[in-house]
């Protein structure tokens, strides 16, 4: 079994596993740190961000670059639309991989690029929520990007990664890096999945079975197990033992595997998400009392939910019950609609409320009393009702592109504002750096609920796997907190580690396979017990495989019979079932033997002692018989005396 | 193994209280727990005494499943669980476990209140029985215990109406409940995919009718709407209050919106009302089009149908009302049918299937004079109109399930005895599997065989493709194998024999026998030995032949053969295999001596 490593990001994965002959590749994710390497991508034209100085190295020999870089705030960016790092799809062949398995709509971010631009040819899985919010975050995305004036495009720098001060110089092979897909592309990717269900047992050639189940992160949201007769291959990808508005994690299933695979641990390992939830509150709420407006850089779901849950209610309690809420994305409307629709996939507090029935979250009552409004964007009608204070979710949260680069620029300027971080994919420093100076107050409260280091440690114990597999980052505690070292995978585990584009041969040795055997052939056998719980019993039957499926059926002369004689000597045409071969077990004791041929009319059979054992002749037929220790050698040309011989000589030993 | 055993306590050769008592692998079952419409004593319900002659029914069952939220199927559900008494888990999907307490309710208090019958389960009872049920997805495997396993599939009846298919070990049964193998207006076709269940039991009611096209259908009844309230008449529809009410909605609302009619519709209140809204949520339940097109519009929220009050039904002028139930045997649509019967002017369209017994189905009928529960005679001189909506597959759909999931046995429930013998035929033919359709109370046995499963090991998977005689995998034939299967407890694995005897502790006795032959002849040792050769490749054609460098022959990997010279003219033919090769071995013997007649 090999594990092909294709993402070098922890909590962006994507594997190949090959097993039993069928090649799976684990999640699609794009990796969106490259983002930060970029000068946003303002609404309009014109303005601070285009009139930033360029940059060029000055070191002798080095091409002029300060078309395609800018700098701000001592760091250099690069000026031209932004670019993804995908995953090394070209570490094998795309058409090989039979089935895909995507996690969560995180994870699957990168599929148009895959679907699209490789010969993959594969069925891809996913849950019908990761499908519909996956189409949600990739349109959001595009529509950023692609409602942004101008498009430069910015190559030269990337041959000169070593005249460029970090943190650009470290970019990772930026010459792989792409640009975003377009709309098409995500709706002929997306027309490529299969939905399945939680805990839906789905087929792969029938050699393995993959089945999702719950992990609690998102919703939808799921860990893949694959499974033979014989194995069981985990596949944790984000995954959260809190309780938020997803259905909780599934752990029963996960219990006992051969091979975990752990990957999207938390990428904020210090911050608890419940106390930066609470902090969230506190900051918006103090910033709203002085009249600031807060703006909360976000994606269109996930933990947005429960910000909007916790937000309102937090001000509802210190009398700010009035203050608006505004969700601005493309795909505001529909990430709303959605969240109502899919009670199936939410924690059993929601659910419940669908049988009074009454919408899931609470934010469609905010929608109903006009507390939550949503826009797609700041063009239809929002200028004019924007009332301030007020509280502004929106995207994207890398601060590159998408209405929240307008909002930094009109509210940056006022100390009263504040700018809430608390998506946990962008460093907030990182991100704000091509923004500065800024005069707003910035917070940070990222919110991961994904498992953290001592979950995670907790969850191997629990799940007791025989071998874990986890990138070569979780081995060692965070770059920037080398003192913390609790911040890892118990070494006890020991973890198998990877690295990107490595390939990892993992410790499972198959022995066995799952074979029906038909019950007309297991009534006919006749075993022998060896000892009291244990018998054995020779079998002999017609294999048939299909779809991986082995059957073991009864054999009959003459058609399946090996022993199909031309015409002549075709010995009967009756159908009578194969016999199975005598093996045969024991210490001979020779001179049984010797009498028992005796008995036969033998009369001259002999014992002569040779070195390592006897010999018996039989002198009358020139027939010798050599024994020893493990063996007899029947050396007789006589047809009649050799089948007697063997009769004497089954008699003298046990057979099965 | 035992055999699948089915017992129908209601829905057999019957339609109303379905109720299916299945024993599988050792596990018991029951499949929907219905009322009858058609009866108001202790006949409405199916006779639990069956199963348990006094007291609980926990211990002899290890699970319910309910198919939909029709009562019918559901309507006895508080009633066995509460006063008969079961404690295990009730099973039914999302929108039937929102949806099934109020249509309970709803009967409780047209039972209770109206009636004025007593001994009947309470709210307490109906909250109480919903807390024992388990919520399932479509699709999901949901291990009932180690060994049952259930799975739901779409039946696209009415909301959230299931398939079940049930699995223990290598047995398998699927319950269709209700199902409707083509789309509608809001929901989707039945689907289940090919799992060749041992037996597939499904329901029949529409087990001679072969329909005709829905668009046709809908186009009349948008007709005979459209023409009544023209005339100025009053039309009622008789609904239940969830699934063809819908459908019919949906229908009405887009034509009110195309032809611009001004007619009032309305919707009986409260439950109905608040059934679509079960409908906004369940949207994942619809079908494609719905889910679709939901974010930019919701298609239930109806623009043209209003809700209705009593004193409608008073009003002058045209208008077109949906009022439950849907067979009119009680409530508002009976109420309301009352009134005005005695239009001529008005009409009543039943757009589904009636029970014997209701009203509705004397109608239908034709009966023109109807005695009331209170002896009061009406006469009716309405227009009565039947429309088959609803949502059954009709026999041409039944055979498309009989054909998409392959089953060894087809058992009919849900239908009329008659028209279940004329399907029953024509299972029989096409298929050429039994089918059976058992009267309430009558057992059906299936013998269910299925291979048992063994391990095999690898080894002996992969080392005997290459002993066959092309020396290419051929992996569509079948082949010989030989193992030793080893028994320990109760697991059981298939490895090569030596494997076998190593691993018990045997000490195997190899046993081998050498042959010579002394042939008279005058060719060499190499033309003698390509003589054996041909000999062998024509008679032993399976096996693979080789002949290595010193000219001996290896037939089969195992039996040798060797040439020498022995005197000036005999050559001498040796022959050597082991005792597991000794059938292949004395052929060969026998071959050489029947072609060579000198050979001694």
């Amino acid at each position: 079994m090999k594990l092909y490593c294709l993402s070098g990001h922890t909590s962006r994965p994507c594997f190949v596993l090959r097993f039993k002959g069928t090649t799976i590749m684990l999640d699609c994710s794009l990796d969106v740190s490259t983002l930060l390497h970029f000068l946003p991508l303002p609404l309009i034209q014109g303005g601070r961000l285009c009139e930033l100085p360029g940059w060029s190295p000055a070191a002798p020999g080095a091409q002029r670059l300060d078309e395609e870089l800018c700098e701000c705030s001592g760091r250099v960016f690069v000026d031209s639309e932004p670019e993804f790092a995908i995953p090394e799809l070209d570490m094998m062949d795309m058409s090989e991989v039979d089935v895909l398995l995507i996690s969560n709509y995180h994870c699957m971010m990168a599929l148009p690029f895959l679907t699209e631009y490789t010969n993959f040819r594969g069925v891809v899985y996913a849950t019908e929520p990761t499908l519909h919010l996956g189409r949600l975050y990739m349109e959001e995305l595009v529509d950023y990007i692609q409602q942004c004036p101008s498009q430069k495009r910015a190559s030269k720098w990337k041959r000169q990664l070593n005249y460029l001060p970090p943190p650009l110089r470290e970019a990772i092979r930026p010459s792989e890096w792409r640009q975003i897909y377009s709309k098409h592309d995500i709706d002929s990717s997306l027309a490529k999945i299969c939905c399945v269900g939680f805990n839906e047992i789905k087929d792969i050639f029938g050699a393995l079975k993959a089945t999702p189940v719950s992990s609690g992160y998102a919703i939808g949201s799921c860990n893949w197990i694959l499974t033979s007769h014989h194995h069981k291959i985990s596949y944790l990808s984000g995954t959260s033992t809190l309780t938020t508005h997803p259905r909780p994690m599934e752990k029963s299933p996960l219990k006992d595997s051969d091979i975990l695979i752990m990957s999207s641990l938390t990428q904020i390992p210090m911050a608890n998400p419940d106390v930066k939830i609470g902090e969230f509150c506190v900051n918006a709420a103090t910033t709203l009392k002085n009249g600031g407006n807060v703006l909360v850089p976000c994606y269109p779901s996930g933990i947005t939910y429960d910000l909007f849950e916790c937000l309102s209610s937090h001000l509802d309690t210190i009398g700010l019950g009035g203050v608006p809420l505004y969700f601005i994305s493309p795909v505001a409307a529909s990430s709303l609609a959605y969240s109502n629709i899919y009670a199936e996939w939410l924690s059993s507090g929601k659910q419940s409320k669908v049988y009074l029935p009454e919408p899931p979250f609470p934010h469609a009552e905010l929608i109903r009393s006009n507390r939550l409004k949503h826009y797609p964007g700041l063009h239809e009608g929002f200028n004019k009702e924007i009332r301030s204070p007020c509280i502004v979710f929106t995207g994207h949260p890398s601060l590159r592109f998408g209405n929240v680069v307008h909002f930094l620029e009109i509210w940056g300027k006022s100390s009263s504002n504040t700018i809430i971080f608390t998506e946990p994919d962008f460093g907030y420093l990182e991100a704000l750096a091509p923004h500065q100076p800024l005069h707003m107050k910035v917070s940070y409260c990222p919110i991961d609920t994904s498992l953290s280091f001592s979950q995670a440690n907790k969850l191997i114990r629990e799940l007791h796997p025989q071998h874990i597999v986890t990138p070569d980052q979780y081995t060692a505690p965070p770059v920037m907190m080398p003192h913390c070292t609790d911040l890892v995978i118990d070494p006890e585990y020991h973890p198998l580690t990877f690295k990107k584009a490595e390939v990892l041969t993992l410790p499972i040795k198959r022995e066995f396979e799952q074979l029906d055997l038909d019950p007309q052939l297991a009534e006919s056998l006749r075993p022998t017990e060896v000892r009291p719980g244990l018998a054995v019993a020779m079998l002999s039957g017609s294999l048939v495989s299909r779809d991986n499926h082995f059957k073991l059926t009864p054999a009959f002369n003459p058609v399946d019979n090996p022993l199909h004689f031309s015409e002549e000597t075709k010995p009967s045409p009756l159908v009578k079932p194969v016999t199975s071969p005598t093996y045969l077990w024991g210490n001979l004791d020779v001179f049984e033997l010797r009498d028992s041929l005796h008995q036969k009319g033998l009369m001259d059979a002999k014992v002569e002692n040779v070195p390592n054992g006897f010999i018996i002749h039989i002198p009358s037929e020139d027939t010798l018989i050599q024994i020893d220790q493990t063996s007899t050698h029947i050396m007789c040309s006589n047809e009649i005396l050799r089948n007697k011989i063997k009769e004497s000589l089954i008699k003298c030993l046990a057979k099965i | 193994m035992c055999d699948i055993r089915v017992v129908p306590l209601g829905a057999g050769q019957d339609v109303g209280r379905s109720c299916i008592l299945v024993s599988i692998g050792g596990k018991n079952l029951m499949l929907d727990c219905g009322m009858h419409m058609g009866y108001n004593d202790e006949r409405r319900f199916p006779d639990f005494s069956y199963i348990n002659k006094e007291g609980p029914l926990t211990d002899y069952l290890d699970c319910v499943i309910i198919s939909h939220f029709h009562l019918d199927h559901c309507g006895a559900l508080p009633y066995m669980s509460e006063m008969v008494g079961f404690d295990g888990p009730i099973y039914m999907t999302h929108p039937t476990k929102a949806i099934c307490p109020i249509l309970l309710e709803d009967y409780r208090k047209i039972t209770v209140e109206r009636k004025g019958e007593t001994n009947f389960f309470t709210s307490e009872m109906i909250k109480s029985c919903m807390k024992k049920t388990i919520a399932m997805n479509l699709h999901q495997t949901i291990q009932v215990d180690d060994e049952l396993e259930i799975k739901a599939y779409y039946a696209g009846h009415v909301l959230g109406a299931a398939m079940i298919h049930i699995r223990v070990g290598e047995q398998s049964v699927v319950y269709t409940g209700d199902y409707n193998m083509t789309p509608d207006r809001h929901l989707g076709a039945a689907w289940i995919d090919r799992c060749r269940p041992d037996l597939l039991i499904t329901e029949s009611t529409y087990a001679t009718t072969i329909r005709d096209s829905k668009r046709c259908r809908e186009r009349d009844f948008l007709k005979k709407v459209h023409d009544a309230v023209d005339k100025g008449g009053k039309v009622l529809i008789p609904v239940f209050a969830l699934g063809r009410a819908q459908e019919l909605c949906i229908l009405l609302e887009t034509y009110w919106d195309r032809m611009n009619l001004k007619v009032p519709i309305y919707f009986s209140m409260g439950l109905t009302e608040k059934a679509n809204h079960y409908y906004k949520m369940f949207i994942t339940w619809t079908n494609q089009k719905i889910k679709n097109t939901f974010v930019q519009r919701n298609m239930f929220d109806f623009k043209h149908i209003k809700p209705f009050d009593k004193v409608y039904a008073d009003n002058p002028g045209p208008m077109v009302v949906f009022a439950t139930p849907g067979m009119l045997h009680g409530g508002l649509s009976l109420q309301i049918f009352k009134k005005w019967c005695g239009g001529e002017k008005n009409m009543v369209i039943m757009p589904g299937y009636c029970v014997s017994g209701t009203i509705g189905w004397k109608i239908l009928n034709g009966q023109r004079k109807i005695e009331m529960e209170n002896k009061q005679i009406i006469e009716v001189k309405m227009s009565v109109q039947y429309m088959s909506f609803s949502a059954h597959a009709d026999a041409k759909g039944i055979m498309q399930l009989i054909r998409q999931c392959q089953p060894s046995n087809v058992m009919l429930v849900h239908g009329e005895a008659e028209k279940m013998e004329f399907l029953k035929t024509k299972i029989n033919e096409e298929f050429g599997i039994s089918c059976f359709n058992p009267a309430n109370g009558e057992t059906v046995s299936i013998e269910a065989r299925h291979g048992i499963p063994v391990d095999i090991s690898l080894n002996l998977l992969k080392r005997e493709p290459a002993k066959s005689a092309s020396g290419l995998p051929e992996p569509k034939r079948s082949r010989l194998l030989h193992g030793a299967l080893v028994m320990r407890e109760q697991a059981m694995k298939l490895v090569e024999p030596r494997e076998a005897m190593k691993e018990l502790g045997l000490n195997e006795h190899d046993v081998r026998f050498t042959s010579t032959l002394t042939i008279t002849d005058n060719d060499s040792v190499a033309e003698m030995a390509e003589k054996l050769m041909k000999i062998f490749r024509e008679s032993a054609q399976q096996h693979s032949l080789q002949q290595s460098s010193d000219g001996s022959i290896s037939i089969a990997d195992s039996v040798l053969v060797k040439v020498s010279e022995s005197d000036e003219n005999d050559k001498s033919v040796l022959l050597s295999w082991s005792l597991q090769d000794e059938e292949l071995g004395s052929h060969l013997l026998k071959i050489i001596k029947t072609k060579f007649p000198t050979a001694c």
